[in-house]
């Protein structure tokens, strides 16, 4: 069969087609919302017409045969439409309040997770993985299946003192959210890579693998034809991989993650902030990561014990101050948690009022 | 199809949250990429190594970027993923969908892919995971023919992607669907055909919360905001405080303080207000933005990777968005003609930035420096002048000497 005319830049199809006659209608003019269960919330317009919003969980990998699930639901309920969240969740949009029940009992009886609106625990933003890239440290998917495992009662029911953001990249490149998340998960390299010298010359351009270190490790080796690095500089960020193919940085062994907390990105109350190293390193242990798990579950626990309400984790440690946030967990205090790269002068104590 | 045995990532089918394998797996049942994708994924988790081979340049023709290429290492053991290349496709403005558009995407992808899908990629796009080398040309013709482009990667203007903002919240100050919609139909030579220095990417939230993270993951945030008062319904305020104590919880937690409560009237000095959005979200019935709308624009977020992770930093404190967003659209081709002439190969702007420093910047995209911009002024002494300014500096003392007055 033919193939049909190619186009291009076309961009993406005009979002207008795609939305709900109740938000064509109301388009601009939402007066307030009220968040009736974590899976649910209504948004009313000045109109006085309601619509109504069904959050539901989804793994963000997902099949063809599943996203059909979500649309042949959506017809029933929604008059087909449907739409995903910046956390990837799934959202059905009912403008028929007779409709709302049905649609959460067929949900329900499908097995699909209804939450994650207000002050509780929503999808975790991931990466890749060992499902697709080739410089990923540990497999997100996985990550993400065994924290929300053990955390889901945060997700449909259990309350926190305000939203925590999780997430996971599965490489320092960090594509995502790590950077600025309330607790998130970055696969780490912990070993100086190794160069296969005669590939060099011919996949990889000198200047640029020079360019890429980010602590400059890497210098020219003439002779070689290659590079060599500094293996007191190396911090394993494994960058120069990225940019050449030669250099091989995987270490089954080795490979890990670290765990950092406190960062945001919204405004409220707090300027956005970044989140911070506090747990340096734990083995890859596939297929569940129980000790990742674990030291997520108890830092939620101790922040939800604390902190006052409305405080996102990132506020409740500057008000106690770090001091006390390593004492309250118990988590040991390293070398690695103190800055040694740009930050470091920012990052110092400048004064002697601290907390015992 | 071979059947491989996968105790690992079975386990990943247990327990409360949807799961990732059973979705392979779903796949896998009639689709032999998917399955060697399940296997594959089985012996990383058994040998705790990833085996993507690295990089792999693959795309359509006409355009430089949109598709990821993938190899596997173990093409030979697990030929479904010995090609495994991920198509992004350009999601509409705030991701809604019809389910009629959604299954005829669904029906193209199985017919030449895996099955597979991320909903959605971090940057914006409808993920298609994995698919070989020889279809690409058949499935861009397929989707761009029903009205699907491609997304966007490598060295070019990276999908842009929004809030939900007026579809559904009460708090945004801009259209950020119709925005990010204009901006993606403007720039499409320059999402298609990288001819950057690194990546770029525009993101657009409503307000100060920031749904979809702007900040932290854009080199352009277009975060909205206005100028005027909070409006305030006190009626509600008195229904609220049935049941919230509005000082602890909203006054007191006021970062600018410049609110106050005396248990019937709830008031604010919106001079002071910084905006961040606190009080209306938790107070959505009672309070809501007022006055002029419109946005600030900041620049420079990234990832660590190379010089350490950036957040965006106020370059312009506010700018009217309204179609056709001439202003915006000049003001982000000033900002790229800047760093086109400035960067070196994969230096984000953001970074840039930093070696050239603001005056540079500021001075190229005609924008005044202004407080707002700074969290606090310089610390050291390690000042440049220009000739101007000294001159514009001996004039004014020139000037004083006549009035008798000083001017600082
Ligand atoms: C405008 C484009 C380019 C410029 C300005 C450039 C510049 C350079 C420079 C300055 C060096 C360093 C020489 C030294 O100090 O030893 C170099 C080395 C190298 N470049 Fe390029 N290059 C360019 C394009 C390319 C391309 C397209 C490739 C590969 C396809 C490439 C591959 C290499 C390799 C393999 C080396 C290392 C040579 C060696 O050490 O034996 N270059 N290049
Ligand atoms: C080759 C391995 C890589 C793969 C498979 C990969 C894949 C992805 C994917 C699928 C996304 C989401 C994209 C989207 O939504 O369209 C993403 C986002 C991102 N990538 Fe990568 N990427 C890789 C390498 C890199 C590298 C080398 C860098 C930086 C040096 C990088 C930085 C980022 C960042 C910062 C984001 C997130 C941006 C955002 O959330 O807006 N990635 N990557
Ligand atoms: S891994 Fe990172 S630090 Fe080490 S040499 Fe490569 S780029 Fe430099
Ligand atoms: S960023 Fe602001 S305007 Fe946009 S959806 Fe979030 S709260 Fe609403």
């Amino acid at each position: 069969m033919a193939l049909p005319q190619r186009k291009t830049d076309i961009g993406p199809p005009d979002y207008k087609q795609f939305l709900p006659p109740v938000i064509q209608k109301n388009y601009g003019n939402w007066k307030y919302h009220e968040v009736l269960t974590p899976g649910t919330m209504v948004h009313v317009g000045e109109t006085g017409d309601k619509l109504w919003t069904v959050r539901v969980a989804s793994p963000r990998l997902l099949s063809t045969d599943t996203i059909r699930e979500h649309c042949d639901i959506a017809e029933k309920y929604c008059d087909g439409y449907l739409r995903y969240t910046t956390r990837n969740n799934l959202e059905f949009l009912v403008s028929d309040e007779k409709k709302l029940e049905p649609l959460k009992k067929e949900l329900k009886d499908r097995g699909f997770k209804m939450g994650g609106i207000g002050p509780h625990i929503t999808n975790v933003v991931h990466t890749q993985g060992w499902v697709h890239c080739h410089s990923a440290c540990t497999d997100a998917s996985g990550l993400v299946k065994s924290m929300m495992d053990e955390l889901y009662d945060y997700f449909e029911s259990k309350k926190l003192p305000n939203k925590v953001r999780l997430a996971v990249a599965c490489c320092v490149n960090m594509c995502g959210a790590v950077h600025c998340s309330d607790i998130a998960v970055v696969a780490v390299h912990t070993k100086v890579p190794t160069i296969t010298h005669e590939n060099f010359k011919n996949m990889c351009e000198l200047p640029t693998v020079i360019g890429s270190c980010p602590t400059r490790a890497i210098s020219p080796d003439p002779a070689k034809k290659s590079v060599k690095i500094n293996a007191e500089k190396c911090m394993y960020c494994g960058n120069c991989f990225t940019v050449c193919p030669p250099i091989s940085i995987k270490d089954p062994e080795r490979d890990g993650v670290a765990i950092v907390v406190g960062g945001k990105v919204n405004s409220l109350r707090s300027n956005p902030k970044f989140s911070k190293l506090v747990i340096p390193y734990i083995s890859n242990e596939p297929p569940r990561w129980p000790k990742v798990v674990a030291a997520i579950k108890h830092i939620i626990e101790i922040y939800a014990k604390n902190a006052k309400k409305h405080e996102r984790i990132g506020e409740w440690i500057e008000r106690i101050g770090w001091e006390r946030f390593f004492s309250l967990t118990g988590i040991e205090f390293t070398f690695q948690a103190i800055d040694d790269f740009t930050f470091m002068r920012d990052t110092m104590r400048t004064s002697s009022t601290f907390k015992w | 199809m071979k059947k491989y045995d996968t105790p690992l990532i079975d386990d990943l089918e247990k327990g409360p949250w949807p799961s990732f394998v059973t979705e392979m797996k779903k796949a896998a049942k009639n689709n032999e990429m998917a399955n060697d994708a399940v296997g594959h994924l089985e012996k990383c988790y058994s040998t705790k190594v990833g085996y993507w081979k690295h990089g792999g340049i693959v795309g359509v023709l006409g355009y430089g970027g949109g598709v990821i290429g993938r190899y596997s290492e173990l093409g030979n053991e697990f030929p479904g993923v010995a090609h495994f290349h991920t198509v992004r496709l350009n999601q509409p403005s705030g991701f809604f969908y019809t389910s009629k558009a959604l299954k005829e995407i669904c029906d193209i992808w199985d017919k030449y892919g895996s099955g597979l899908t991320n909903m959605h990629g971090s940057t914006g796009d409808l993920v298609l995971l994995g698919c070989r080398t020889e279809s690409l040309e058949a499935i861009f013709a397929e989707y761009s023919s029903r009205g699907w482009d491609l997304g966007s990667s490598g060295s070019a203007l990276r999908t842009p992607s929004c809030c939900i903002g007026p579809g559904r919240c009460e708090w945004t100050n801009y259209d950020t669907l119709g925005l990010t919609y204009a901006l993606t139909q403007e720039f499409q030579d320059e999402m298609h055909r990288p001819a950057f220095s690194y990546k770029f990417k525009i993101k657009a939230s409503g307000c100060a919360c920031d749904c979809v993270a702007s900040i932290a993951r854009a080199d352009l945030s277009i975060i909205g905001t206005w100028k005027g008062d909070i409006k305030i319904d006190n009626d509600e305020v008195k229904n609220y405080a049935k049941t919230m104590d509005i000082n602890a919880e909203i006054v007191n937690m006021c970062p600018t303080q410049c609110m106050s409560y005396d248990g019937k009237e709830l008031e604010i000095n919106n001079a002071e207000c910084s905006r961040c959005m606190h009080c209306i979200t938790r107070m959505t019935k009672a309070l809501r933005p007022g006055g002029e709308r419109g946005a600030t624009l900041c620049v420079g977020s990234k990832a660590p990777i190379v010089v350490g992770s950036l957040l965006s930093w106020v370059i312009v404190p506010f700018i009217k968005v309204e179609p056709p967003y001439t202003e915006i659209k000049d003001m982000i081709r000033k900002m790229w003609e800047w760093w086109d002439e400035n960067a070196k190969p994969r230096e984000r702007i953001g970074e840039v930035i930093e070696m050239k420093g603001m005056r540079s910047f500021l001075e190229a995209i005609g924008v005044p420096p202004q407080p707002q911009q700074i969290k606090e002024p310089r610390k050291d002494p390690f000042i440049f002048y220009t000739e101007d300014d000294i001159a514009a500096y001996k004039a004014k003392e020139a000037e004083e000497k006549k009035t008798g007055k000083y001017k600082f």
